[in-house]
């Protein structure tokens, strides 16, 4: 009797890049498969569905600018945990670290409003990324010194931090309208756009701060620290590496990126701060780090997608009355088969004949 | 505070602790089986939904109970699928499974927000029900809550007594233990992945047959991410988790009395209240250092070759 057996082993050498490539999409086509599935349900075809996916997403030179314009806070979300996900500290809380980072800024706005720009706009990213970070170094120190798990800290954090964003435009900050936001910003307050494009400068920060973010985990010694601690915790240690300082500095970091986009989307978006900035940058941006496997070039490549993906389910919401939830299904489909898919690049699967 | 006013707290309290006691205690299941499920709010919102379509399709609140049970399990199940099989990270599944779960949830239920659905409603139990201060606290409630008060029961004597429960705390402890003894390890672990996603369900279910009884859009409001810290709380005893999720349940109850009692705090800083009892919680149960979590909690069992 001749049979197959299959048997699992374990690669020895790391995959090719063509090989993840691979994993990838057929990850992500298995997810869109699922998701279009989902439409057809509701009576839609596949085609027509994909159709005004894409359009919405990259089908115009509109379509593409606001792309772009959501991939900006996704991009600084996402390095931020990034960041804190190389040294495995799991940071969820990238959404209310934002929604301080936008506090931040409106405070620094409102309160310097009549300083001029050169002044006022720096010292908006100063107490926004403070804001974010402080708000995030919580988290890490209750985690180091009291042993509180930080993905429940910080994704209470979140709730915590939204609601403090309604209680202000709802209370003390409240427009002179009524309406639960603060009034528009000053002049001054505002970032403008590059040119006559409708892209503001934050395009620009997103660059310089992802350099920086690569130069400083590829040539410092903190950064290096940083990823080694992350390999092994206990080697790290033993090494002599100060692990509690460098959790600390992890969060604190990757809680400003989150504010800086946070400051972007009121002062160059928005112009004010309401609750309606708050539509889960800071989720899609772990869906994000993971996807691009924490590497700075793949989340700019990935925050791009991801937005176009919001942006096309935007279009579905339009053309086909698709519920917004659609976006929420597609992302944690992928962010599943991708992790799945990880199975192939670690094991191969070897056919045997059995005698 | 008087008695006419601490009664009907504490019985309100109740209420709203059972769907966070079924959760938690679906939750301490898969935990104590050695995996790490961050999805609860996502099986929840599945439960939820499943649970409340199928009140409204058929009008039976038993079968739609039964129904998001089997929805959370299914839910549960593909966690099981990307960690037990794919090898996948345990906490980056669990994410993953809270906003599919909750997007899905959401998505399906969008027609209709907004409608009711038959539930069930209050049923005193004679006799217990005229207990004083007891009565009108434990025993003046729909079944569901009556049921919840046998589970713990029920799961403390599988954990400490049935052949079930030692595997699924052995797995837990050591896989490669389980193993050596020529048990099948993976198969214990998809026993706690997927009889806790069932309870998971069922603790959604109780949101939208019992205690809202209609449906709106994230329902669970974050009550999933409490089960997961009530967990920790609750040193994984079913125990110490009742007395947690009333815990929850109380501080529910006062934020909504506090509100409808037309206070002055504004209402966002009362809706606060849960989320920061959670991280207060947690610092507590990290500070009081009881039993600690099951050994090899979060990790895969490597396929052997």
């Amino acid at each position: 009797m001749h049979g197959f057996l299959l048997r699992i082993a374990k690669r020895q050498e790391p995959s090719p890049l063509w090989r993840s490539a691979l994993v990838l999409c057929g990850a992500v086509l298995v997810a869109l498969a699922f998701s279009i599935l989902l439409l057809a349900l509701r009576g839609i075809s596949p085609l027509e569905g994909c159709r005004v996916l894409v359009m919405g997403a990259f089908g115009s030179a509109w379509a593409l600018q606001d792309c772009l314009l959501k991939a900006i806070p996704l991009f600084l979300c996402s390095l931020g945990v990034a960041i804190a996900f190389r040294l495995q500290i799991w940071n969820i809380g990238a959404e209310g670290q934002f929604a301080l980072g936008a506090i931040g800024a409106t405070w620094a706005a409102l309160t310097f409003g009549a300083q001029p720009k050169f002044i006022l706009l720096p010292m908006m990213i100063l107490a926004a990324c403070s804001a974010g970070g402080l708000w995030a170094m919580i988290p890490a120190i209750f985690r180091q010194w009291l042993g509180a798990n930080e993905i429940i800290v910080t994704l209470m954090f979140n709730y915590i931090a939204i609601l403090l964003l309604d209680f202000l435009v709802y209370g003390i900050w409240r427009d002179s309208s009524g309406f639960p936001m603060t009034p528009a910003f000053s002049k001054n307050a505002i970032l403008g756009t590059i040119g006559t494009s409708g892209i503001h400068w934050g395009l620009v920060h997103c660059a310089l701060l992802g350099l920086l973010c690569w130069l400083f985990f590829r040539s410092t010694r903190l950064g290096y620290e940083i990823k080694a601690s992350g390999d092994n915790v206990q080697a790290a240690r033993y090494a002599g590496m100060p692990y509690n300082f460098l959790v600390v500095l992890v969060m604190l970091l990757s809680g400003a990126l989150a504010g800086w986009a946070g400051f972007l989307e009121v002062s160059a978006s928005v112009h004010r701060l309401q609750p309606s900035i708050m539509v889960g940058y800071g989720f899609t941006a772990i869906v994000v780090a993971w996807l691009a496997r924490l590497n700075p070039a793949g989340i700019a490549l990935t925050s791009f997608l991801l937005a176009g993906l919001r942006a096309g389910v935007e279009n579905l919401q339009l053309d086909l009355q698709i519920p917004a939830a659609f976006g929420a299904i597609l992302e944690g489909l992928m962010l599943m088969t991708v992790l799945a898919g990880g199975f192939f690049l670690s094991y191969r699967i070897v056919v045997r004949r059995q005698t | 505070m008087n008695s006419e006013l601490l009664i009907p707290l504490l019985a309100a309290a109740v209420v709203s602790g059972t769907p966070i006691l079924y959760a938690t205690l679906g939750e301490i299941i898969t935990e104590k089986a050695g995996v790490l499920n961050l999805g609860v709010e996502g099986v929840m919102m599945m439960g939820c939904f499943c649970a409340f379509i199928t009140a409204q399709l058929t009008g039976q609140p038993w079968l739609a109970f039964l129904a998001a049970g089997l929805a959370g399990l299914c839910t549960a199940s593909l966690h099981g699928l990307v960690c037990l099989i794919f090898q996948g990270n345990q906490v980056v599944s669990g994410l993953a499974l809270t906003i599919f779960g909750t997007g899905l949830a959401n998505y399906l239920g969008t027609p209709y927000i907004g409608l009711a659905a038959p539930g069930f409603s209050p049923q005193p139990i004679p006799g217990l029900a005229d207990l004083p201060f007891l009565g009108p606290v434990f025993f003046n409630h729909d079944p569901l809550v009556y049921l919840s008060y046998l589970l713990p029961v029920c799961l403390w004597l599988m954990f400490r007594h049935s052949r079930f429960g030692l595997g699924l705390r052995a797995v837990g402890h050591s896989p490669a233990a389980v193993l050596a003894a020529g048990l099948n390890a993976t198969a214990y672990r998809w026993g706690g992945i997927l009889i806790g996603g069932f309870f998971m369900g069922l603790g959604g279910a109780y949101l939208s047959l019992a205690y809202t009884h209609l449906w709106t859009n994230n329902l669970t409001a974050g009550r999933g991410w409490i089960a997961v810290a009530l967990v920790i709380f609750a040193f994984w005893r079913p125990g110490r988790a009742v007395f947690g999720a009333y815990l929850f349940g109380g501080i529910m109850a006062l934020q909504l009395r506090l509100q409808a009692g037309g206070t002055t705090l504004p209402s966002s800083l009362l809706l606060m209240l849960p989320y920061a009892l959670t991280v207060a919680v947690l610092l507590f149960s990290s500070w009081q250092r009881g039993t600690q979590a099951p050994a090899a909690l979060g990790t895969n069992i490597e396929p052997s070759s």
